[in-house]
């Protein structure tokens, strides 16, 4: 389902614009979603200073952090940044899901949406300035209790001191501080005076993780809650024709069967009779346009797009036809990626209580307010009657921006009149993603006839992600050119262009976007044109970022820890360098490829990415997306048949384990820069990286993914 | 009914018999930290101990478990001071920590079978647990402070 029709984007715009990190940012809009967070306060000590923050009159603090935890700690390093300006104790806090609400837009993506790895960069100076004013309303509070002035008031521990040692905890002034205007300027505290800020602090969601008590969307309990398992059309796009449920309506603990928007619910009194019931149904299904869709059919469609356009400039310098006329020698190649499925390990679900004048939604989702749109035009209710709870997700990467799990579940409490929690299974999840698009790449360089590389022409062709979720997008998506229209290297006629190619099926966000496509492409061609000049690929890199010293630092910093050039005989290494999400980083993979078998030996990644709020969990999501961007490598592959999806669950859609994880060495720069993302861009870097590797082993350069599938070694 | 002892109570249940333990656990039971992931036997989301062996919940009738000892990670301790647990905290192992109950229940196991476990014997007894958040490098060395807590006490 399409922002569009959901008649949230109609009345929205969408402005792609570039931004400092050489990056883009999306500045949309979602009118009609204008709930306001839950209210102040209400009865009672205690009070709520701002969107973020509520204290009881017992000095209980709880946190709103209005990001979605998914396992990349924004719960930890959004308080983080709170509680350095309010001086609070980490663990005096309990963090809560903030409700939808403007107030929790991200501004670099114009609506409450965690995603683009920019939780950090958004949250940086408004959650810094949302404590620093905090701050300054509960000692202004404290200093009007006191009859003193606010000057001589300074606060500790959760506690405001006057200067005669009285002590007044921020639960005591809480209610009079939240009556307070906040101040409009506040001094936030300089770089070298942070406590918390760059720490390695614990991860206030672990404690919950490692006993059981962690609330996932699936475990959401509502007294008198039903479960419901949904059937949907096999043929992606399809729809119901007719069904027969005369059998299932039979079954033990079956409550109802409802032809819902998404396919055909079947409600009874716990899951496992609610599949097993699903099984017994007989649907005739309308197949629709994609009823012959098939890989060949994608690629053809890829190949013709791509043929027939030159694509929209996404990057542009110097004059590259000419450079290309004038070159002494050019190297030419064709890159193609694959479909790839999310496969978060929790499975699509939600849980929805539709009474007459109010629906209640319990989702692990990434997009608050579109989930309460659909969920109120699901329900016929307007939005502000729909409250949404936030769970916490058992994974996301781009999978939980999308809602098509959540109208069906609505539309299913509303026909029993009942709470209802509907579960996807692993192959209803693995056969209805919205899928990480596939490439059809063309990509060339030319050399002048003192060996300079002088020209680089790189063409993506694609389907846009944005222009399903977020329509109308007129020029480039800027998701579909990462990694490419900010070409680092120092090469004097540049072209970068985009071919919109549309397939036929939904597409999706996923973890890195256009990143792991285009870096895999690019990266790996810098390695195909150093071998043409007959260079180091790492020494012919490092000589193009003369201007560009952030990618050389990264670049220079992981060769040495990676003792480039210098392993065991046997040994062979691959390189390659990125910036994403305001992230500079370089990795090198290590392998042997003995008996054809190929080996990892270790993989290590150099990271800039600016100031850090907690190295821990900076050093956990990159080896997070290392494991993740392996992965996508090594198996990664939906492919389709007669329009279906054909991997059903784990056996067919390999995921990597614990077994066959390489050593991981993370290196964090100190950096003096704004803070960067970290939650997705190392992903991308692995593809190149070990493919560069497998070519200096085996001379076979591999221009499609995964790499499983080229039958070049044993893995 | 069928009688189950589950975290040392004893329970009965109305399920259908060949309902997989998975469910009775989750939604008879009500203890939901044991996680459906596959469905399959394939991705140790739902490991539990019974009578002190991991095993995949998902792939278990209920009949199958009449009458034997079944250990959720709701029981494996009261206050988070099994040494796995322990460890795991140490180190922050859990990033979406969906699969982490699985994780640390096949861990927990590993760890009473072969108290100082090497990295060979950690990559067969983990392989079947997969954590899609790519855990691993944490996970193995929090089995490996775990087995230092075993055996020191801290
Ligand atoms: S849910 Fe049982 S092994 Fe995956
Ligand atoms: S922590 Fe997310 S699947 Fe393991």
């Amino acid at each position: 389902m399409s922002a569009q029709e959901l008649d949230i984007s109609r009345r929205g715009f969408l402005k792609a614009s570039a931004a400092v990190s050489g990056g883009f940012i999306l500045a949309l809009t979602l009118p009609g979603c204008d709930s306001k967070p839950a209210g102040k306060a209400g009865a009672g000590a205690g009070g709520q200073p701002n969107a973020w923050l509520k204290i009881k009159g017992d000095n209980s603090i709880t946190v709103l952090v209005d990001r979605s935890e998914m396992g990349q700690g924004v719960y930890t390093s959004l308080t983080q940044l709170l509680a350095e300006e309010l001086e609070l104790p980490m663990d005096k806090i309990t963090v809560e899901a903030a409700p939808p609400g403007d107030v929790y837009i991200n501004k670099l993506v114009g609506g409450q949406v965690t995603g683009g790895s920019t939780s950090v960069q958004d949250a940086w100076v408004k959650l810094r300035t949302a404590g620093a004013q905090a701050r300054h309303m509960l000692i202004a509070a404290a200093a009007q209790q006191w009859g003193v002035d606010a000057s001589q008031c300074r606060v500790a521990n959760a506690t405001i001191i006057n200067a005669h040692g009285k002590t007044l905890t921020y639960g005591d002034v809480a209610e009079a501080a939240s009556k307070m205007t906040p101040p409009k300027d506040v001094k936030l505290k300089a770089y070298g005076d942070f406590k918390l800020i760059g720490q390695p602090v614990a991860r206030l969601d672990s404690p919950g993780k490692v006993d059981g008590s962690a609330q996932f969307g699936i475990d959401v309990k509502l007294p008198g809650m039903l479960y419901a398992s949904l059937a949907q059309s096999p043929v992606l796009g399809g729809k119901v024709k007719s069904f027969d449920a005369a059998a299932a309506e039979k079954m033990p603990g079956v409550v109802k069967v409802v032809n819902t928007s998404g396919g055909v619910a079947v409600i009874a009194e716990h899951f496992w009779q609610a599949k097993s019931a699903r099984d017994a149904i007989k649907i005739q299904w309308d197949a629709g346009p994609n009823a012959k869709l098939s890989n060949a059919s994608i690629r053809a469609m890829l190949k013709k797009g791509a043929a027939s356009d030159k694509g929209l400039s996404a990057l542009a310098a110097g004059d590259v036809a000419s450079a290309f006329k004038g070159a002494a020698k050019t190297v030419n190649a064709v890159y193609e990626l694959p479909l790839l499925a999310h496969a978060t390990l929790e499975p699509m679900n939600c849980t929805a209580d539709v009474k007459a004048d109010g629906c209640d939604v319990y989702v692990g989702t990434q997009v608050q307010q579109v989930a309460q749109a659909v969920s109120a035009k699901a329900c016929g209710l307007k939005p502000e009657q729909v409250r949404v709870f936030t769970t916490l997700l058992g994974g996301g990467f781009g999978r939980r921006l999308d809602i098509d799990f959540i109208p069906p579940a609505v539309e299913a409490s509303k026909a029993v009149g009942k709470p209802v929690k509907l579960i996807w299974t692993r192959e209803d999840d693995t056969t209805h993603d919205t899928y990480r698009p596939p490439g059809y790449d063309e990509i060339s360089g030319a050399f002048d006839a003192k060996g300079a590389l002088t020209g680089w022409k790189f063409h993506i062709t694609g389907p846009s992600i944005t222009a399903r979720m977020f329509p109308p997008v007129t020029g480039v998506d800027p998701f579909a050119v990462e990694a490419a229209a900010n070409y680092p290297y120092d090469v004097p006629n540049v072209a970068v262009n985009y071919t919109r190619q549309e397939i036929g099926i939904d597409v999706g966000y996923m973890r890195s976007v256009s990143h792991a496509l285009n870096c895999f492409v690019a990266e790996s061609f810098m390695d195909e044109l150093a071998h043409a000049a007959g260079k180091d690929p790492y020494a012919f890199r490092a000589e193009l970022l003369g201007k560009k010293p952030r990618f050389k630092r990264v670049l220079e910093q992981c060769a040495k820890h990676a003792n480039w050039g210098r392993i065991d005989k046997g040994h062979f290494q691959g390189i390659a360098l990125m910036e994403g999400y305001g992230t500079y980083l370089a990795q090198v993979v290590e392998i042997s490829t003995e008996h054809d078998q190929l080996k990892i030996h270790k993989i290590v990644c150099v990271v800039d990415c600016g100031r850090m709020v907690n190295p821990r969990i900076v050093e956990s999501q990159i080896q997070s997306s290392i494991v993740f961007g392996l992965t996508s490598s090594l198996w990664g592959e939906i492919t389709l048949a007669d329009g279906k999806v054909q991997q059903t669950n784990f056996h067919q859609y390999r995921l990597l384990r614990n077994s066959e994880t390489p050593p991981i060495e993370v290196k964090l720069l100190d950096s003096e820069d704004e803070p960067g993302g970290i939650g997705e861009p190392a992903t991308a870097l692995v593809a190149p990286a070990l493919c560069n590797a497998i070519f200096a082993a085996t001379g076979k350069r591999i221009r499609s993914l995964p790499i499983g599938a080229q039958k070049v070694l044993k893995i | 009914m069928i009688n189950l002892s589950v975290n040392g109570q004893s329970l009965s249940t109305d399920a259908a018999p060949e309902t997989p333990l998975l469910w009775v656990i989750r939604d008879h039971l009500g203890m939901t930290g044991t996680k459906f992931g596959c469905g399959m036997g394939l991705c140790g989301a739902c490991t539990v101990h019974i009578d002190g062996a991991p095993t995949r919940s998902c792939q278990t009738a209920l009949s199958a478990v009449a009458g034997k000892t079944i250990t959720t990670i709701e029981g494996l301790s009261a206050d988070r001071s099994h040494a796995v647990q322990k460890a795991w905290l140490e180190i922050d192992v859990p990033q979406c920590g969906y699969c982490q109950s699985g994780q640390i229940m096949s861990a927990a196991a590993l760890l009473k079978s072969n108290p100082n476990p090497s990295d060979a014997d950690i990559d067969t007894a983990m392989s079947g647990n997969i954590c899609r958040c790519g855990t691993y490098p944490r996970i193995r060395k929090a089995i490996h402070r775990a087995a230092e807590i075993l055996k020191t006490g801290a």
